[in-house]
């Protein structure tokens, strides 16, 4: 999935988003929360008392992974394609933020 | 320490939280680094596949309105809360798309305040953008205060201190560069609160019983309480017509009428067609075709956002101690700011059937929520003060820096100033009263003048101001009235009155001014009036050939039969 930082440097076709497709980002995020639940559902303790009896952070950690997996099944299935050359955002004036390497747009 | 905290957090919880401002943070510095074209590609916007565009489009509402004002209202009235996406967002949301959004993409508009300037000039524009910049204050109070109350049942911290290190934290998110990578994280965000609300949900109907047992106990705690607690009736808490406990009438024709007047017209029309912190996210597509898509696509996961906001909030009703002991008319102690209101309803609930873990997410998702819609308010403010009144009205013709550096001192100020209107927030037992009152005042009479200018092209000038001042007033005169007593209605009964007032008033004063004063040339309302723009300049050529699915008007068509079924099930 990093192959696009090295078509990145040609920078001469159109290529897939990669690693920063964002389905890809919600799946890193959930597939780890969900890896964590799962194993504080294994190792931790139940705490059956608040749950009424569930290994909440085990099924909720499990859910986790399932849906992590479709995102990422998702973006390989069906890639984003950047365009060779996109659209630089401009430093949004409604998002104050540490500027970026260049003047804004305006 | 850990025992006199309202909620007992420990490493793992903070673990997780860590991961998720890890993440954001780390996607705004490689973005302002521009280390992939492909970040560069998901943050301008153009060409993003609409599911995209649709959930940051629900993301940036899905803050403290939703959450916590949601849950305290499900918790005070139950189901009826539910009108405010089954009548109120989602058709608002369908008519953006439909109707409102083909006239913002032709006509190019970028802001409220900007529309005004072109289609009333600098009076209209003024008042707006004053009235803009004073909301948009106000609102960052309520987020500041929900997010101090987050820090404060997390460390047990007094709620000055906790408003102030709140503040802190939100002035350090902007600054690092959390607002730079906005897609990202609106996407994300709207994953983590779905994965931490969803499972509340689930256990804590676990919990209760399930649905059975739920209804079971409410009529139970209805039927119980004692009669000066004013708790609605067990059937107007379960059914969500017609809705007295929301209303507060007793009639249940007058009841109707507000709710779907009131709520559904004015101030859900006037929010969700007026907000252009959410109208951009539209804007930012590539064709008018997707652009018209992304309210609509946002309809289909919003109608059900309120399983997850408002069913929380009826079991924290039943479930948690305190919450019981408040709605039959007692002053339970130790909520997040003093006394137990209805706000704590989700954060009580977590305490109680939330394993650590999946704490950690729930918290994660809160901060992010608020953290997330304080610094949109911020940066809405910034932008308002700095380019609409601080360069137009008081320096003009300084260069970029100079407008920058005034952008970041409005940041601060900003900030500082919402520390003292949370404290106007902390004193409604439900934010959810407070934010339609402020919604009765800002949105009401700005949708009023803005659906008037944009159908009735002899509209003047004069007009644009007048009705905007007076339908402001007149929401305030109907608040402060009920607040002296004059009348009295519960739920959020006066919030929908002033928004109707606000509305109404506009509407007539914008008329008998209009006719009495000189309009402007039709040369100069090309693509703000409707009738003096070209059709071909409203609709996209492309779509016929498009299938159904990805066409405006048939989606929309489902989405609206969908929110039928819902409203008649429930």
């Amino acid at each position: 999935m990093s192959s696009d930082t090295t078509a990145g440097q040609s920078g001469t076709s159109a290529r897939k988003a990669g690693a920063f497709d964002v389905r890809n980002i919600i799946g890193a995020l959930m597939g780890v929360y969900g890896v964590i639940l799962v194993l504080a559902g294994l190792l931790g303790e139940h705490e059956p008392e608040k749950t009424g009896g569930v290994n909440a952070n085990l099924w909720t950690g499990l859910a986790l992974l399932a849906v992590a997996a479709v995102f990422f099944g998702w973006a390989r299935w069906r890639p984003i394609v950047v365009p060779a050359d996109p659209d630089r955002p401009d430093d949004d004036p409604t998002r104050p933020a540490p500027r970026r390497k260049r003047p804004p747009a305006h | 320490m850990g025992s006199d905290t309202l909620i007992d957090a420990n490493w793992l919880d903070y673990l997780l939280v860590a991961i998720y401002f890890g993440f954001v943070l780390g996607i705004g510095v490689m973005a302002r680094r521009s280390v992939s074209d492909s970040i560069d590609f998901f943050l301008s916007g153009r060409s993003l596949p609409a599911w995209v565009t649709g959930l940051a489009f629900i993301s940036a509402n899905l803050g403290a309105v939703e959450i916590m004002g949601m849950s305290a209202n499900g918790a005070e009235i139950g189901l009826p809360t539910v009108h405010y996406f089954w009548v109120g967002a989602v058709p608002a949301m369908l008519f953006l798309g439909v109707v409102m959004m083909p006239f913002y993409y032709g006509s190019k508009v970028r802001s409220v305040p900007e529309f005004m300037l072109r289609r009333f000039g600098t009076g209209a524009h003024l008042v707006n953008a004053i009235s803009f910049a004073v909301a948009q204050l106000l609102i960052a109070g309520v987020n500041l205060a929900l997010l101090a109350g987050i820090v404060s049942a997390l460390l047990g911290w007094p709620i000055w201190i906790a408003l102030i290190v709140a503040g802190v934290i939100v002035l350090s998110y902007i600054t690092l560069g959390g607002l730079s990578a906005a897609i990202y994280n609106e996407v994300l965000q709207f994953f983590v609160i779905v994965a931490a609300l969803a499972p509340l949900t689930l256990i804590g109907l676990n919990r209760v019983g399930g649905w059975d047992g739920l209804t079971d106990k409410i009529t139970a705690a209805a039927d119980g309480a004692p009669v000066d607690a004013g708790v609605p009736p067990a059937e107007q808490q379960l059914e969500s017509w017609p809705g007295q406990a929301l209303a507060g009438f007793d009639s249940e024709l007058l009841s109707v009428i507000g709710i779907v007047f009131g709520l559904g017209f004015v101030l859900s029309f006037g929010y969700w067609t007026t907000n252009f912190v959410e109208v951009q996210r539209a804007m930012a597509s590539n064709s008018i075709s997707a652009a018209r898509r992304t309210p609509i696509i946002g309809a289909f996961p919003k109608m059900f956002v309120p399983f997850i906001v408002i069913v929380p909030g009826m079991i924290s009703a039943v479930l948690v101690a305190e919450m019981v002991e408040l709605k039959n008319g007692g002053t339970p102690s130790g909520g997040a700011a003093g006394d137990v209101t209805y706000n704590d309803a989700l954060l009580l609930l977590m305490r109680d059937v939330l394993p650590n873990g999946l704490l950690g997410l729930a918290i994660a998702g809160l901060l992010a929520a608020f953290m997330a819609g304080m610094a949109a308010n911020i940066s809405a403010f910034n932008t308002v003060f700095s380019y609409d009144l601080w360069q137009r009205y008081i320096r003009k013709d300084h260069d970029d820096d100079y407008y920058l550096r005034v952008g970041r001192l409005a940041t601060v100020a900003a900030t500082v100033i919402a520390i003292f209107t949370a404290q106007i927030a902390l004193g409604y037992d439900n934010v959810m009263n407070y934010l339609q009152t402020l919604f009765g005042f800002f949105n009401a009479p700005l949708f009023a003048t803005f659906i008037l200018g944009m159908f009735w092209k002899r509209m003047t000038p004069t007009a644009g101001w007048v009705g905007l001042v007076f339908g402001t007033l007149s929401a305030v005169a109907v608040d402060r009235l009920a607040a002296a007593g004059v009348f009295e209605l519960p739920g959020q009964g006066v919030a929908f009155l002033a928004a109707s007032t606000a509305f109404v008033v506009d509407i007539v004063l914008s008329v008998l001014v209009t006719l009495v004063t000189k309009p402007k040339p039709a040369s100069e309302l090309k693509g703000l009036v409707w009738s003096e723009t070209p059709r071909e300049d409203l609709v996209d050529p492309d779509e016929a050939a498009m299938p159904w699915y990805q066409r405006t008007i048939p989606l929309a068509g489902v989405a609206l039969a969908m929110v039928i079924v819902l409203n008649v099930a429930f």
